[in-house]
């Protein structure tokens, strides 16, 4: 397992244990994060699972695709750490990985 | 306002859900119509993943949510649905009982149905642009602020701001630039997802300086009694940049939102509307729920469950249509009367 803390928008921190191979999405919705929408259930189609990533864990996360690119332009407040966590594949080096979810998904 | 339409069943929502009704439906000469806020039928199939490929539809291994729509118009072609796409059901009118359901739907471009019984297959409810979450951003909504462009004429010698790089953003770009007094286009990069001529076509006019591109994101608005006078740009490097603005058109795309559904009378769970899991009726006699917008006990939002509900609700349709009669069940591949109706035979 891999731990994973979500920061919401007010501050507060949940730390969850997700699935290597699930997605930082997945792990979000089944363990009843808030602020993560993900209308389009991980289809990298909707822009609603939009994160900040820790700053010392965006080169691990790595860049977002040219179509993971596209939909962020639908995203609010997007800044050089934002991703779609849809698109985040949860894998052992992402242990202790921090997100941080924006006050609005849509 | 035009005349009411008359026929048995109004299907609210033309995704796979609804679409498939209208087969289900037709081969029991119940006759439909559907109507549905997006301008082309499949629902989130055409709207959010028409490239995706679906691995559940049963008998296709893979299929296109596009594949999947396109196989449906086909497959509901005998039935002669009548569409009615770009239209929001505004109101629910229960005008029958329980013994002779009657119902008045009107939709927000002012055509009004009568019909016996209503299908809700609205998924995730309609779909209505996406708002900037710009503070004050409401108090402009309609008078300065537009999500979509009715008539060109409002933006007519103003300072138009549009925001986004999807083709709406930049067809209505090319289109107002010429009326506007000043456009300037927001965009939060330099790259662009709309069709390359438009782009091409829109950097032209910024280089012949008929207009503006100023990469950043929209961040605060300034103006009085719902008049925008400007808005605030802040770019990738954090500077702020005010502009003037009396039009502002943000394109952020289509979400999901239940609407007008809340309002009918029917009973509702979390945003979902409950059904009996035996003939997907709702707490109204002869208004029915079926796709993901329903809920019953092991519900599973998958297409395929959609399939399944329509058809059980049209079984439960034949009686509100066609009272007193008998209904036989038949086969397709048996059935010369279903046959004749699908027009094989």
């Amino acid at each position: 397992m891999v731990k994973i803390t979500y920061i919401d928008s007010s501050g507060e921190a949940r730390t969850i244990e997700a699935q290597e191979g699930s997605t930082v999405m997945e792990a979000a919705i089944r363990n009843g994060i808030p602020e993560i929408a993900a209308e389009c259930g991980g289809g990298c189609a909707c822009a609603t699972c939009h994160v900040y990533v820790g700053e010392k864990w965006v080169a691990l996360t790595g860049k977002a695709s040219d179509q993971e690119e596209d939909m962020l332009d639908f995203a609010y407040k997007v800044q050089p750490n934002s991703r779609l966590c849809c698109q985040i594949k949860v894998t052992p080096e992402l242990d202790g990985l921090t997100v941080t979810t924006p006050d609005r998904q849509g | 306002m035009s005349e009411s339409i008359k026929t048995d069943v109004v299907i609210v929502g033309a995704g796979p859900a609804g679409l498939f009704a209208v087969f289900e439906l037709g081969l029991l000469d119940i006759k439909a119509h559907l109507i549905d806020i997006l301008p082309k039928p499949g629902g989130q199939c055409a709207e959010l993943y028409p490239e995706k490929p679906i691995y559940d539809i049963p008998g296709f291994a893979k299929l296109s949510g596009q594949e999947l729509v396109d196989a449906l118009l086909r497959q509901i072609e005998p039935f002669h649905p009548t569409f009615h796409y770009g239209e929001m059901v505004e109101s629910l009118e229960v005008l029958g009982s329980a013994d002779a359901p009657l119902f008045r739907i009107r939709a927000d471009g002012g055509q009004s149905f009568e019909c016996k019984a209503v299908i809700v297959a609205a998924g995730g409810g309609s779909f209505q642009p996406k708002k900037p979450p710009v503070p004050g951003i409401e108090a402009y909504e309609g008078k300065s602020v537009f999500y979509a462009v009715r008539k060109i004429e409002d933006f007519r010698g103003k300072h138009v701001v549009i925001v986004g790089g999807g083709d709406s953003a930049l067809d209505w770009t090319l289109n107002l630039q010429p009326v506007a007094k000043h456009l300037t286009l927001v965009h939060r990069r330099d790259e662009f997802r709309g069709a390359p001529h438009s782009v091409k076509a829109m950097r032209e006019l910024v280089t012949a300086g008929r207009m503006e591109l100023r990469l950043g994101q929209i961040s605060s608005l300034k103006g009085e009694a719902g008049e925008l006078a400007s808005v605030t740009v802040k770019d990738a490097s954090g500077g702020s940049h005010e502009i003037p603005c009396q039009r502002l058109i943000p394109f952020f795309g289509l979400t999901m939102k239940l609407g007008p559904v809340a309002e009918w009378g029917l009973n509702l769970h979390e945003n979902l509307v409950p059904v009996d899991a035996g003939t997907f009726e709702t707490n109204v006699p002869s208004i029915f729920a079926i796709g993901d917008i329903n809920h019953y006990p092991g519900k599973l939002k998958l297409i395929l469950c959609g399939f399944h509900e329509g058809a059980l609700a049209a079984q439960k349709i034949y009686h509100y249509v066609y009272p007193g009669k008998r209904l036989t069940f038949q086969y397709t591949t048996s059935s010369s009367s279903l046959q004749k109706k699908l027009g094989v035979n």
